[in-house]
């Protein structure tokens, strides 16, 4: 089986988001597989170890996302590919990494395609669905459990807490939602041999792209930090006046009751 | 003058979503006074356009057919292209639920268009139209706007508010017959896990338990109050990784992001994370043990104290006031 993974750099969760000259600041800000791709790496190597075949990690970005593609080795992925757009493209918008990655896969046949349902950071869960109407195949997004047997796949898929199944066959396109698996933690066995793993590099003139074909079709004109919230009011007195008080100050001061 | 704009429509348990009435609100603003057209589709739904109309769309097409009775992105495309290339809008608008994350982002590939995902805000400057959507799980905020082709973007529910409905509005409600075939994937059954009231997305009023909530029975007391609010219950990652909820109810930067006039954590230390997912209420209570706990820097009001102490009180307390109004 032909398993591909869509995975993206993103920050850690844990990062104090700041603003520098009208855009985010990356200056000491630590990064990480986007959590949700964290999944998809999981399943397509567990898919892999039950069906044979082999998982190539695909990401859109610089040169630093290759630590992100070697820990995904690490994992067990097989192959990574970076397409590196650095140089190339200023603006990207979901239109573009989507048209790029599907040129990509186009002659590749993938059997299966996993992605995060979502990236932590820029938050649209966009691409799985893009990539996959662009090289025509089905998609399913947000799954918690996949089972393939031969070419028919049967997943279940979380609707904002209710649960469908649902019956596909390949080459299938899947987004992940947590609870899909728990993903593993490299071993140190596993980092030594992800070092020896081929990570191959590719920039649009290799895939025959140029760059108005998938010129980005919104932009953004601003960015900003939410305002402050102000200190609180922390209540005192005996346990029974503080609940009076409080719903009295939701449902005159606050009016949310 | 102004602009078409297709608002899909979103149908529940055979009745319309509440966010389809926020999103023909940001359809107005989008349209500039030109039309807002409602689309239905589904099996039997036609008797829903109604409803449309009295919260401010112009008219209302309607696709019934068998084959769309259930969501699939390979039936309800068709039905909605198919819609698209008769009236040729300007502009799209959808709800950010999970049925529009998953198509919308079909719809956008198959027009070759851009898509503004998860919009809390919408404005016009001069001759953009300016989305605002959040970044980062909420710890920033983007201004965005379409730069070539169709405007489309999905609306983040319970941030628009619904226009006034007026049961005097009037508009044509119109049949589109689609020939729907070749769905590659099949619908075989549907657990329904949440309990049938309100959604958490879409909650007005949140109570949400973290490990401070011990137990799986420790959530009762919260159900409790969130039913006389009238709300919905969440989780900390926390909660649910101790297994004493489902996944679906983890609200953080990994779970639901949430925006309710109320949000009530109880037991809910406050890391980063989970903030990431709240902290955009209107009010924030936080009830924890804990005087240093880190919620309490992001909350309108605290109590320290027990939640199990707290809780009870409250719901006592606020059946209390919907009594005496």
């Amino acid at each position: 089986m032909n398993i591909f993974v869509l995975l993206k750099r993103t920050f850690d969760t844990e990062e104090k988001i700041t603003i520098e000259n009208g855009s985010i600041n990356e200056d000491g800000a630590e990064f990480i597989i986007n959590p949700y791709d964290e999944y998809a790496v999981e399943e397509a190597i567990q898919v892999r170890d039950e069906h044979d075949g082999e998982v190539t990690v695909v990401t859109v970005g610089g040169e630093d996302a290759e630590k992100q593609l070697r820990t995904a080795l690490a994992m067990g992925a097989d192959k990574a590919v970076l397409i590196n757009v650095e140089d190339d493209l200023e603006i990207r918008d979901q239109y573009t990494t989507a048209k790029i990655i599907a040129e990509y896969l186009k002659d590749k046949e993938p059997d299966l395609i996993i992605a995060g349902n979502v990236a932590i950071d820029n938050g649209t869960g966009q691409v799985g669905p893009r990539v996959a109407d662009l090289l025509g195949i089905p998609y399913i997004t947000t799954i918690t459990d996949l089972k393939i047997d031969d070419n028919h796949v049967s997943v279940i898929r979380d609707v904002e807490g209710d649960e469908e199944k649902i019956e596909a066959t390949l080459p299938l396109l899947v987004t992940a939602q947590q609870g899909l698996n728990e993903p593993r933690y490299p071993s140190l066995p596993g980092i030594m041999k992800a070092k020896k793993k081929p990570l191959e590099e590719l920039e649009l003139d290799d895939l025959d792209i140029d760059e108005e074909d998938v010129e980005a079709k919104t932009k953004t004109i601003e960015v900003y930090l939410p305002p402050k919230r102000e200190a609180g009011k922390i209540l005192e007195g005996d346990l029974k006046d503080q609940v009076q008080e409080l719903v009295s100050l939701l449902h005159k001061d606050a009016k949310v009751v | 003058m102004g602009r078409k704009v297709l608002v899909l429509a979103e149908v529940k348990d055979g009745n319309l979503r509440n966010v389809s009435y926020e999103a023909i609100a940001a359809a107005k603003t989008v349209s500039e006074g030109g039309e807002v057209v409602g689309v239905l589709l589904g099996e039997s739904v036609r008797n829903l356009a109604e409803g449309l109309i009295h919260c401010g769309a112009d008219r209302v097409v309607v696709v019934e057919n068998d084959k769309i009775s259930n969501y699939s992105s390979d039936g309800f495309s068709q039905a909605f292209l198919a819609v698209v290339n008769e009236e040729d809008p300007e502009a799209i608008i959808f709800g950010h639920t999970s049925l529009g994350k998953d198509l919308s982002p079909k719809i956008a590939s198959k027009l070759d268009a851009g898509l503004i995902s998860d919009v809390i805000d919408v404005e016009i400057a001069g001759e953009n139209v300016v989305f605002t959507r959040p970044i980062y799980s909420g710890k920033a905020f983007e201004k965005k706007i379409v730069t070539d082709g169709i405007i489309f973007a999905t609306v983040r529910p319970n941030n628009f508010v619904p226009l006034d409905k007026d049961e005097s509005r009037s508009g044509d409600v119109s049949t589109l017959e689609v020939e729907i075939k070749d769905l590659r994937t099949i619908i075989k059954e549907v657990v329904r896990k949440t309990s049938e009231g309100v959604d958490l997305s879409e909650a007005k009023v949140v109570v949400a338990g973290g490990r401070g909530v011990k137990s799986a029975d420790g959530f009762k007391p919260l159900q409790e109050l969130a039913d006389v609010l009238g709300g919905a219950v969440g989780a900390s990652r926390g909660a649910c990784d101790a297994g004493f909820c489902d996944y679906s109810l983890q609200i953080g930067q990994t779970g639901k992001v949430v925006t309710p006039d109320l949000y009530i954590a109880c037991g809910i230390s406050g890391a980063i994370q989970h903030l990431a997912g709240m902290s955009n209420s209107k009010v924030i209570v936080a009830i924890n043990k804990d005087p240093e706990a880190n919620i309490f820097k992001v909350a309108d009001y605290g109590i320290v104290g027990d939640l199990f102490e707290v809780v009870p009180l409250l719901t006592e307390e606020f059946k209390k006031l919907k009594v005496n109004a």
